[in-house]
């Protein structure tokens, strides 16, 4: 299958859309919109490039406007002011029917799945072909061909309300690919299924991207869809983007609190408030905890340091796992020794990775990041090398 | 009961009633079905936040049919006599029962409809239009197909709504079925005439609403 669009897409001369422009590109998008309450930025002036062929994650907690930011690239809401470009064609102040061609050249997914019920899996899939004129054997040939690819060729002929929430979105995403787009947008489409199920259309979308070369862009709150199908990824908060970059270092690295409060919550490596009371309870001692990134600040770093030094430590709380295929994660120790030896144990372990002291049972000290949004803390002190761009640099678009 | 209650006379006379009353309903109806589905699905386009968001459309559509729906039918039907006439019909008889039929059909067809298509999940209009789909297409592709099984059981109601309104039609002089029960049976104390005519429109209110629900269910089956 080839991923070039039947609608070619650079029409317009003028517009850079040579294949090395950005899939989309936001320049200051605004989008407002007039609520009883007065006006509402649901996407305050965001300046942000989506690479061709990478699948880039959107972020943040509900009412960030993730949702919003999407339907700008298709139009479904225009925006307010600022541009929008889809493989380099400026999309803002395009009138309707212009638009429509637009929209045959990038599929949406959606948490419900929004499947025509009064239709079959193949009418469905069938139905952007017939928007886009497709001729009637084509677009039978073109069905088969998606079904196959989505491993539903056996429900060609069911209706939406027979099938399971994973195969009603596999059938989104058939019906998405149709018209053969270049883009793909997925809004909160795992954010209904159960584990298993979520995991099979990330599968797909995965191939998605890699097989057919469709730009992906993903909202989702979800961290294992982030941890699984993203290049880069976009934290918003407040109608703003305020922070994005690749997944690792926005991660590992998290600079805006409310990054942090993201990671820290869907991560569940650090223990909360709540629990290191409990910890501290069971383990009087000194209390540690120990990041482990990629670079250098590896967990083989704390068993030599626990080699070296005369302490015994002991792991009470943490995880390792993996994002962007990179080791990341804490370890929460209790330590025993001597105060001294302690100490030379924690200075020499701060020389390669983050070491966040929180205190003994009778001396405890908090974890700056569980209360509140300051400026330390483990997640920042780590070193400063590749970190991820600030809010208002634009990332590359070639990767 | 009345000994005398003459059937062999009667009988014909029923006969042609029915048949006045389901000519008479039949083309309210027809007319509804068209005119109706236009103005609900007019309706729900221009709403705010609509396919075709068009405020002064709207109000005025909205506000027409505000006009007529809250006037009782059966001063609707004299009201509406001039307008009958100067459409060239007569102020008088069947025909003239069939405008003021079809327009309060339409009308209350109308706001069926719009409540129905207001009662779709947005999200595959929304999905429609994702693909490219044009606002008129997104109407006949998505929006009645998708609605069609409330749409049937809608208009069921309407039918069950007609046919009430036909009883009061005597009063023009259109006859029916409910003309008959009342001249032959209320107005000359045969409480059998009117209770047999009465059972007959019962009858035929459970055969049509049975119609419906089997029609809808087969529409909503999938």
């Amino acid at each position: 299958m080839s991923a070039s669009s039947p609608t070619d897409l650079g029409a317009d001369a003028a517009a850079d859309a040579a294949s090395d422009a950005p899939a989309i590109s936001f320049r200051d998008a605004t989008k407002v919109f007039q609520t009883p309450a007065g006006e509402l930025r649901a996407v305050d002036s965001v300046t942000l490039d989506v690479a061709a062929g990478e699948v880039f994650g959107v972020i943040g907690y509900s009412g960030a406007g993730k949702s919003t930011l999407v339907r700008l690239v298709n139009a479904l809401e225009p925006v307010t002011s600022g541009s929008v470009r889809v493989h380099g064609r400026e999309i803002a102040g395009l009138p309707e029917p212009r638009l429509r061609e637009v929209r045959l050249g990038i599929g949406m997914i959606f948490q419900q799945f929004n499947l025509l019920s009064s239709r079959t899996v193949a009418g469905n899939v069938a139905y952007p072909l017939a928007v886009a004129s497709w001729k009637r054997e084509d677009r039978r040939a073109r069905v088969a061909e998606l079904l196959d690819f989505v491993g539903l060729a056996d429900k060609a002929r069911a209706h939406p309300a027979q099938l399971s929430g994973g195969q009603k979105q596999r059938v989104g995403i058939a019906r998405a690919l149709a018209a053969r787009p270049r883009i793909l947008l997925a809004d909160e489409a795992t954010s209904a299924l159960d584990p298993e199920t979520t995991q099979d259309v990330l599968d797909l979308l995965r191939r998605v991207n890699r097989e057919l070369g469709v730009t992906v862009v993903v909202i989702t709150h979800e961290m294992e869809v982030v941890k699984y199908l993203c290049d880069r990824v976009a934290v918003m908060e407040g109608g703003k983007v305020v922070e994005h970059g690749d997944v690792y270092s926005v991660f590992a690295r998290p600079q805006h609190p409310a990054t942090r409060r993201f990671v820290s919550t869907a991560m569940r490596d650090r223990p909360s408030p709540a629990a290191l009371e409990r910890l501290r309870h069971r383990h009087p001692g000194r209390i540690v905890t120990v990041a482990v990134r990629e670079d250098g600040a590896s967990a083989n770093d704390l068993t030599r340091a626990l080699r070296e030094h005369p302490v015994d430590g002991t792991v009470v709380y943490g995880g390792i796992t993996e994002i962007a295929e990179r080791p990341y994660g804490s370890l929460t120790l209790e330590l025993s020794g001597t105060d001294d030896a302690i100490e030379a144990f924690l200075a020499d372990l701060a020389r390669t990775t983050t070491v966040l002291d929180l205190g003994t049972a009778d001396a405890p000290l908090a974890d700056p990041d569980a209360v509140g949004p300051r400026a330390t803390g483990l997640a920042t002190s780590a070193s400063a090398s590749g970190s991820a761009s600030g809010p208002a640099a634009a990332a590359g678009g070639a990767r | 009961m009345n000994e005398g209650t003459d059937w062999d006379y009667l009988l014909p006379l029923l006969g042609e009633a029915l048949g006045d009353t389901a000519y008479m309903v039949g083309i309210a109806l027809a007319v509804a079905a068209v005119v109706g589905l236009a103005l609900g699905i007019g309706l729900f386009v221009t709403r705010r936040g609509g396919l075709r968001g068009n405020r002064v459309v709207f109000t005025t559509e909205n506000a027409l049919i505000n006009l007529v729906r809250p006037i009782p039918f059966v001063i609707f039907v004299t009201a509406i006599a001039p307008v009958t006439i100067a459409l060239g019909g007569s102020r008088i008889g069947r025909e003239a029962a069939i405008l003021p039929m079809a327009v309060m059909a339409s009308v209350a067809f109308a706001r069926l409809v719009e409540q129905t298509l207001v009662a779709l999940d947005p999200g595959v209009v929304e999905a429609a239009r994702a693909m490219g789909a044009s606002r008129w297409r997104i109407v006949w592709s998505v929006l009645v197909p998708e609605a069609l099984g409330p749409l049937i059981l809608a208009f069921t109601f309407l039918v069950v709504a007609v046919i009430d309104m036909s009883a009061v039609v005597g009063i023009v002089g259109a006859g029916g079925l409910g003309d008959f029960a009342i001249r032959h049976g209320y107005q000359r104390f045969n409480w059998e005439v009117a209770w047999v005519t009465v059972g007959l429109i019962v009858v035929l209110v459970q055969v049509v609403q049975l119609l419906g629900n089997v029609l809808a269910r087969k529409a909503l089956r999938r």
